[in-house]
């Protein structure tokens, strides 16, 4: 039992460390929230005068969180080692409970960025929402998927040469389940559709995000050391 | 026995099998679609021989990271090659036979989303392979990537068919099964190009991961 909370503390300073070295420079969350505006004004400046359906207004949401989230989730490894410091890091911390902290560190990087992106989508595209609590429920099952497969691609892409390009290549296809039924459930979310046929988008990412931590949390330490 | 003598007659015999099918496969009398539906007999076993080269490289890639025996790196990489130009070859006749049948090269249909999916993944995997210098390294990030690849494909597989408003234009029954719409005569040709091309994926197979055997035993030898 000690044992484990042992480990739990040395995930929670992973985490809290970045989380400190992050509020210093903001380079992840600024990196991320710059693109995503960028991507939203692209969006909304192409598109808003012609009056979307809210149909494709759920799935031009995920595009632009999908592509926020590869400008910057690489960031977590790509700086450990760029910086020289990967192999303080294995010294200090367990393979697993690197990767949980870095798990909750992306976690918080893409909550922080919906905070911020979500409320102007919703106001710049004119999006209504039908139920909140359901709408937030997929947005936090999809944040816990993503961050999955982002921190174990991140992980893989820190030992490779081109690294921004080769993480989008290679966490398209693994997203793939995710976004599909993201959007679907995104959709069913709205004002018009009421919640209808929600349940099976909750369970796939459900099963998305138990099934990509824990295959992480086996492949992580086959990754991670030298 | 000799080993080499019954792996040329196995060729000789893949070769005139194959010849055989091709012939049948316009000879014998037209499936229920008509003319179009010869491709049958290409398009289904070359989808069937990509999911089982994706499934072979997974499990070479598992072998991998338990023995680390270099060689099953290779193996995977081969069947992953393989895998690729199959792939290529199943959404190629696919989209000819989707654009006769259903009007459009491309719906979105269940199985064209799994099959663009196996596209994009084999296509990651490659671009993984080529930036990491370091053998080792190379093999166990391969691994590990292929490994995430297999954990994705049923879910997948159970989101796919929700994707589209249209969606299943595909036959749902297995058409091996039984009432699938084939005659016998249809269906014993399409099971001996379904045969016929696991054949030659598992002969081409074989030949690369032997050529991968003597070039490790080349340098290993220079080594010492």
């Amino acid at each position: 039992m000690s044992e484990l909370r042992a480990w739990l503390a040395a995930a929670g300073a992973v985490c809290a460390k970045d989380l400190r070295a992050e509020f210093r420079t903001r380079y992840a969350l600024s990196a991320i929230g710059l693109f995503a505006i960028t991507t939203l004004t692209v969006i909304s400046f192409a598109l808003g005068p012609f009056g979307l359906e809210q149909d494709l207004l759920a799935a031009l949401l995920w595009v632009v969180l999908f592509f926020a989230a590869m400008a910057g989730l690489a960031r977590v490894f790509v700086r450990e080692e760029e910086a020289g410091t990967a192999p303080a890091l294995r010294l200090a911390a367990p393979p697993g409970a690197v990767y949980l902290g870095k798990y909750l560190f992306n976690l918080a990087l893409l909550l922080m960025l919906e905070v911020l992106i979500v409320p102007l989508f919703v106001v710049m595209m004119g999006l209504q929402v039908g139920s909140l609590g359901l709408f937030a429920l997929v947005l936090l099952l999809g944040n816990l998927g993503l961050a999955g497969a982002t921190t174990i691609i991140a992980a893989m892409v820190s030992q490779a040469s081109a690294r921004g390009a080769l993480f989008t290549v290679l966490s398209f296809p693994l997203l793939l389940p995710l976004l599909i039924s993201a959007i679907e459930g995104t959709r069913s979310t709205l004002a018009q559709s009421a919640a209808a046929g929600i349940w099976p988008s909750l369970q796939v990412l459900g099963a998305y995000a138990v099934a990509m931590v824990t295959v992480s949390l086996m492949l992580f330490p086959l990754v991670w050391t030298e | 026995m000799n080993w080499t003598r019954w792996s040329m007659i196995g060729k000789v015999v893949l070769g005139v099998w194959m010849a055989g099918v091709l012939v049948a496969a316009f000879l014998v009398e037209k499936p229920d679609l008509g003319q179009v539906g010869r491709i049958y007999f290409f398009h289904i076993p070359v989808a069937w021989v990509t999911v089982l080269s994706f499934l072979l490289s997974s499990l070479y890639g598992i072998r991998y990271l338990v023995k680390r025996q270099r060689l099953d790196d290779h193996r995977a990489a081969n069947a992953a090659t393989l895998g690729i130009v199959f792939c290529l070859l199943a959404t190629v006749t696919g989209a000819i036979f989707a654009r006769v049948t259903w009007g459009a090269f491309w719906n979105w249909d269940p199985r064209e989303t799994t099959i663009f999916f196996l596209l994009l993944f084999y296509a990651a995997y490659f671009a993984l392979r080529a930036a990491v210098a370091d053998e080792e390294r190379r093999a166990t990030l391969a691994a590990a990537y292929n490994i995430l690849g297999l954990v994705v494909v049923p879910l997948l597989v159970f989101v796919a068919p929700r994707m589209a408003e249209l969606a299943g234009l595909h036959p749902n029954e297995l058409l091996i099964g039984g009432q699938g719409g084939m005659s016998p005569p249809v269906r014993r040709v399409f099971l001996a190009a379904l045969a016929g091309f696991t054949g030659v994926f598992v002969w081409v197979l074989d030949l690369a991961n032997r050529t991968a055997r003597l070039g490790e035993a080349l340098a290993d030898d220079e080594e010492a």
